[in-house]
């Protein structure tokens, strides 16, 4: 379902042609990271900490060496001198390079439970497995710490014996000076919150707990590295972003940017949980021991154990309202882990958590916190979903008991274009209303509930979208055709929705442009593919290019014919049209071009960091099986302002994997780890995403509210759609039996626990 | 993986020779579901397979006035695809119809889900109420056991080395009498059971005259309860007798918390299950269902 309010009539923008990538990667051509094949390859593989926190005394790697087919061993010695303290930007999250190179190779101490600790290159991959049992490590077995909240304590174990709290906030009374877990204070406020609470009629407070959560993505970390006798290292890797990989290896192997390739190949998901490197760096430090390509990739339970999850976190939500359901005030306390090093999204989240709603008097105050499991990533909407189920939770409580309508009560208080946000900036236009209008008036929100222990719930769910740095060019081949060199990975159909961009901007159809995703040293700087970012940071791009292919196919145009060039137009038809009604097809004068002063090439590089803002209003049906706790989805409606929608099947299809991601969540995916800190569902037989049949047809709405900082209107459409699954769920859990439940995931073993007599 | 060797018998007495050469690092291959996913993890040190898929017992369905007898190998998907056996001992095919999904039923057996031995494994409660019976061949010749008393503990069973199971049989249920299985797990499919249980019942009119209570993970191998037969057999079927079997279930069970299930929670899943499975056991045997 499109409602559509388009400004304009577009000719290929709001189509569904089939994208580009399509039969490669449904026949199984396209070629993944695991499809690299290199004359000479060796093969790797990682050598893991059995345990949470430990001193490494010594790595005994002689009798691995000995093994025959075995070429190298490598340990965090190799990498040489420490990187340093310099920050590698990876779009989402950034990274301190020394913390970096510690977490690809533990040095002195492992953090977590899979934390790698050695690498093996062997002439194959069972010998490669075989060595690891003969490397001999001596731990000394330290106190570790997984829970956030017991992180923060003054008598934690301390993971990183260099780290002192940052604090930004004015108002901060944690000391900086001594050694502790908790890497960053800060406190965002807006108003004053005391006066705030005092104007409200009703208050409601509640604390939650949110557990870590996988990007599950199905392919795998993978690496291929060949570091050459000139020095020149090239990595095959599925990622999300090509540069930040090269950047980070730059920092981590000490060579200079401009010696290193990194050549993108098709990837498998990612949501955030590829945007830094972990293989990539110890393939190449191989690579370099032993002269040949190396290729390394994980194993699922090494994927679970050691890369991406999003945080846990502990939350304590405070909102305040007048009788008239007018918010006065708000305050979020929200504790993150970050994982072994610091970086948690709790920054994101805590300017995430009121923004739906337009409250003059809040403070949120967050903390990032160390703890002994794996570094956190980027991970959909990253830090959103927790913040703001905590705040939705709340709402949903304040609207009981106001009375007032749940979608009502956050239609009277909305953000709208002009609304400050959490940080004083003032909104650009966007949709919250209209999202909100349309939950209203949706028909499932008007349809009858039936059955035993059936519930109904809402909320909604807000996030920034990214703009940042990208490049790309295009050339007019002599048949008409355009060709579009692509700096981003396509992750989530970005080939299509940046070929379709060029071909409206151009007049031409989505065939005419040939879309092709290249290495680092073929285009030029190109942010990640994350943050929502790509389509329109890539399209404001393609847009870039197509005018200036324009402007020149007219000069050839007016060259021709013999005409000034301001009496030549390019029409929206593709074609370009002169006086005494000349006219020239885009492919005619492209047949052209090279007899006539040279063929057409261009390129543009551009950085844009206005945000187009989307929200999402989700509503959901279920049924509890109270003797089990098990639930049901029985309908799910995820409506969302999309901006445009460029290619409106690749954007139902973001918001129903985000909304299926968002389920998963709620219901039961967790981390499960034992007394000894030792991740036990390292597997997706027991880490337990929705598969296919757990799932109903997510229907989706898409509301088209195009941001004005587009030359097409595009919103980042990917990310917001996981946040407001978790609040959804958990009132149509409370709707449905009458228990709240404040700590995710909401599995029937909670339910079950929470509910039975005795 | 370590590098494994494969051979393929094509006789029973093959199969034998090649178990006991191989000794205690051989194992028989028959869907490889279990086997082969323990083998690439490192999970078992194996150096030998004995691909018994290619013996033409194993792989026979046969049907006589007795009842079916099932070869081992026979997959999954051929056991719920014989209309004999849905309707005759629906129990097993309830089970056969979850274990993984349809491309794992395309190669999972019968014979490696009980030698496999997990006291999770589905469709070994079914069986055990059904009155199952593992035929087994080794060095010594053939001998039954019944599939009540094959599994010994976790992974362990009564084969001893070079023995292997070639086929299993299920005796014909007297007439009036109905059999049902059910599990929980989280999720609709790719889980192992928190609980699964396997019911059989015999009715004459409102009175039950016979019946039996098998459960799943709830204890170190799969188990009969007794005592939930004995809250029903001679007793008319009402809601409390139905709920004094599931009590009696409840209370036989030992589970252990674990990541896939507490002890209060499976303590109260088997009550829950078997009273649901009970109650379809005897729609089945009034022929309702
Ligand atoms: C994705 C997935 C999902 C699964 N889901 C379920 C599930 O829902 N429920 C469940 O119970 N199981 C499940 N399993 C486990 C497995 O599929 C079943 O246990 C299956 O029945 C095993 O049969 P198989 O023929 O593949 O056994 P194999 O792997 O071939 O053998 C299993 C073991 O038994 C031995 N063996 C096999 N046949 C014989 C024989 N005739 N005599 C002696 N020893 C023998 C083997 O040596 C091995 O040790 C799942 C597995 C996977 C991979």
């Amino acid at each position: 379902m499109v409602s559509t309010e388009k400004p304009r009539q577009y000719k290929v923008v709001g189509t569904r042609p089939i994208r580009p990538d399509g039969v490669d990667k449904v026949t199984g051509r396209a070629a993944y990271g695991a499809d690299t094949k290199a004359e000479g390859m060796l093969f790797g593989a990682v050598l893991r900490s059995p345990h949470a926190h430990a001193i490494i005394k010594s790595i005994d790697t002689s009798k691995a060496e000995a093994l025959p087919g075995v070429k190298a061993v490598v340990t965090a010695r190799d990498f040489g001198a420490h990187a340093g303290g310099g920050v590698v930007d990876l779009g989402e999250t950034r990274g301190q390079a020394n913390y970096m190179q510690d977490n690809v190779l533990a040095n002195h101490k492992v953090l977590y439970h899979g934390h790698a600790v050695a690498g093996v290159a062997a002439t194959d991959q069972h010998i490669a497995e075989d060595a690891l049992a003969l490397i001999d490590v001596q731990y000394e077995v330290l106190p570790f710490v997984i829970d956030v909240r017991e992180a923060m304590l003054d008598t934690a174990p301390i993971l990183l014996d260099d780290l002192r709290t940052t604090v930004r906030a004015a108002n901060s009374t944690l000391p900086t000076d001594k050694p502790t877990n908790i890497a960053l204070h800060m406190s965002l406020e807006k108003g004053d919150l005391e006066k705030g609470m005092a104007e409200a009629d009703v208050i409601v407070e509640r604390e939650f707990e949110t557990g870590m959560f996988h990007q599950g993505y199905i392919e795998p970390q993978n690496a291929t590295a060949f570091w050459n006798r000139d020095g020149e290292i090239t990595v095959w890797t599925s990622t999300q972003g090509a540069f930040s990989v090269r950047d980070a290896m730059a920092a981590l192997c000490k060579v200079p940017v401009s010696k290193i390739k990194i050549v993108p190949m098709e990837i498998g998901g990612g949501f955030g949980g590829k945007l830094g490197v972990y293989l990539e760096p110890i393939a190449a430090l191989l690579s370099r021991k032993t002269g040949h390509p190396v290729k390394l990739w994980m194993t699922r339970e090494a994927v679970f154990q050691a890369t991406g999850p999003t945080s846990a976190t502990y939350m304590r939500v405070k909102m305040g309202a007048k009788r008239d359901g007018t918010f006065t005030g708000a305050y979020a306390y929200l504790a993150y882990e970050a994982g072994a090093f610091p970086g948690s999204p709790m920054g994101a989240g805590a300017q995430c958590a009121f923004a739906p709603y337009n409250i003059p008097n809040q403070t949120v105050e967050g903390f990032d916190v160390v703890i002994n499991g794996p570094k956190t990533a980027a991970y959909r909407a990253p830090g959103a979903p927790a913040s703001e189920f905590a705040v939705e939770a709340v709402v949903n409580e304040l609207a009981e008991q106001l009375e007032i309508d749940p979608i009502e009560l956050r239609l009277r208080n909305a953000s709208k274009e002009g609304t400050p946000n959490t940080v004083g900036q003032p909104f650009p236009r966007i949709g919250a209303v209209e999202v909100m209008d349309a939950m209203k008036s949706h028909p499932h929100y008007a349809s009858e509930l039936t059955g035993e222990d059936v519930g109904r719930g809402v909320a909604v769910g807000f996030w920034f979208n990214g703009g940042m740095e990208s490049s790309s060019s295009a050339a007019v081949n002599s048949d008409g055709t355009v060709s579009l060199i692509l700096g981003s990975t396509d992750i989530g159909g970005s080939r299509a929705s940046l070929a379709m961009q060029l071909a409206e901007t151009l007049g031409l159809t989505m065939d005419d442009v040939k879309p092709q995703v290249v290495d680092t040293d073929s285009v030029g700087w190109t942010h990640v593919t994350g943050g929502s970012r790509t389509t329109f940071a890539g399209g404001w791009v393609a847009y870039e290019l197509g005018m200036q292919i324009r402007e020149q196919m007219r000069e050839r145009a007016a060259q021709i014919w013999e005409v000034d060039a301001d009496k030549v137009t390019y029409g929206d038809d593709g074609a370009i049209h002169g006086p005494d009604s000349k006219t020239m097809s885009f492919a005619e004068l492209s047949g052209q071009l090279a007899a006539t002063g040279g063929r057409i090439a261009v390129s543009a590089s551009l950085t844009k960091n206005t945000q187009g803002p989307a929200y999402a209003g989700h509503i959901v049906d279920l049924k509890v099986d109270r003797d089990t706790g098990k639930v049901e989805i029985l309908r799910y409606t995820a409506i969302q302002d999309v901006g445009t929608a460029i290619h409106p099947s690749y954007v139902e299809g973001q918001i129903q994997g985000g909304v299926a991601q968002g389920i998963g969540m709620a219901l039961n995916e967790e981390y499960i780890y034992d007394d000894e800190g030792r991740l036990r569902n390292g597997s997706f037989l027991d880490y337990r995403m929705p598969v296919a049949n757990d799932l109903p047809m997510i229907d989706t709405v898409l509301i088209e509210v195009p941001n004005p900082g587009h030359p097409y209107g595009v919103r980042g459409v990917g990310e917001v759609p996981i946040v407001p699954p978790m609040a959804a769920i958990q009132q149509a859990i409370y709707d449905a039996i009458g228990t709240r439940f404040y700590v995710t995931p909401i599995s029937p073993r909670r339910i079950l626990e929470e509910t039975m007599p005795d | 993986m370590q590098p494994v060797k494969y051979k393929r018998a094509t006789s029973v007495a093959e199969a034998v020779s090649l178990l006991q050469g191989g000794g205690e690092f051989a194992r028989p291959l028959a869907g490889g579901t279990d086997v082969i996913v323990q083998a690439r993890e490192r999970r078992r040190d194996i150096d030998l397979f004995v691909d018994i898929k290619h013996i033409p017992e194993l792989m026979a369905i046969s049907h006589d006035a007795n009842g079916v007898t099932i070869g081992a190998a026979v997959p999954l998907h051929l056991v719920y695809g014989d209309a004999k056996i849905v309707s005759q001992w629906p129990a097993v095919t309830e089970a056969a119809h979850v274990i993984g999904g349809t491309a794992i039923q395309g190669r999972a057996t019968l014979g490696g889900n009980l030698c496999n031995s997990s006291p999770a494994a589905d469709s070994i409660p079914a069986m055990m109420v059904l009155d199952a019976v593992a035929h087994i061949a080794g060095p010594n010749g053939k001998r039954d056991v019944s599939v009540r008393e094959f599994c010994t503990a976790p992974g362990r069973n009564v084969l001893a080395l070079g023995e292997f199971v070639v086929s299993i049989s299920l005796p014909k249920p007297p007439a009036g009498s109905g059999g049902a299985w059910q599990r929980f797990i989280p999720r609709n499919e790719m889980d192992i059971a928190v609980v699964n249980a396997g019911v059989w019942v015999q009715l004459d009119g409102a009175n039950v005259t016979d019946a039996r209570f098998a459960l799943g993970a709830v204890a170190p191998t799969p188990i009969m309860v007794p005592a939930a037969a004995e809250a029903l057999i001679g007793k008319p079927l009402s809601d409390a007798t139905i709920a004094a079997a599931g009590d009696a279930a409840k209370a036989a069970a030992k589970p252990i918390d674990d990541m896939r299930g507490s002890v209060k929670q499976r303590k109260h899943l088997a009550k829950v299950l078997t009273e649901r499975t009970l109650r379809h056991a005897i729609e089945r045997a009034r022929g309702q269902a």
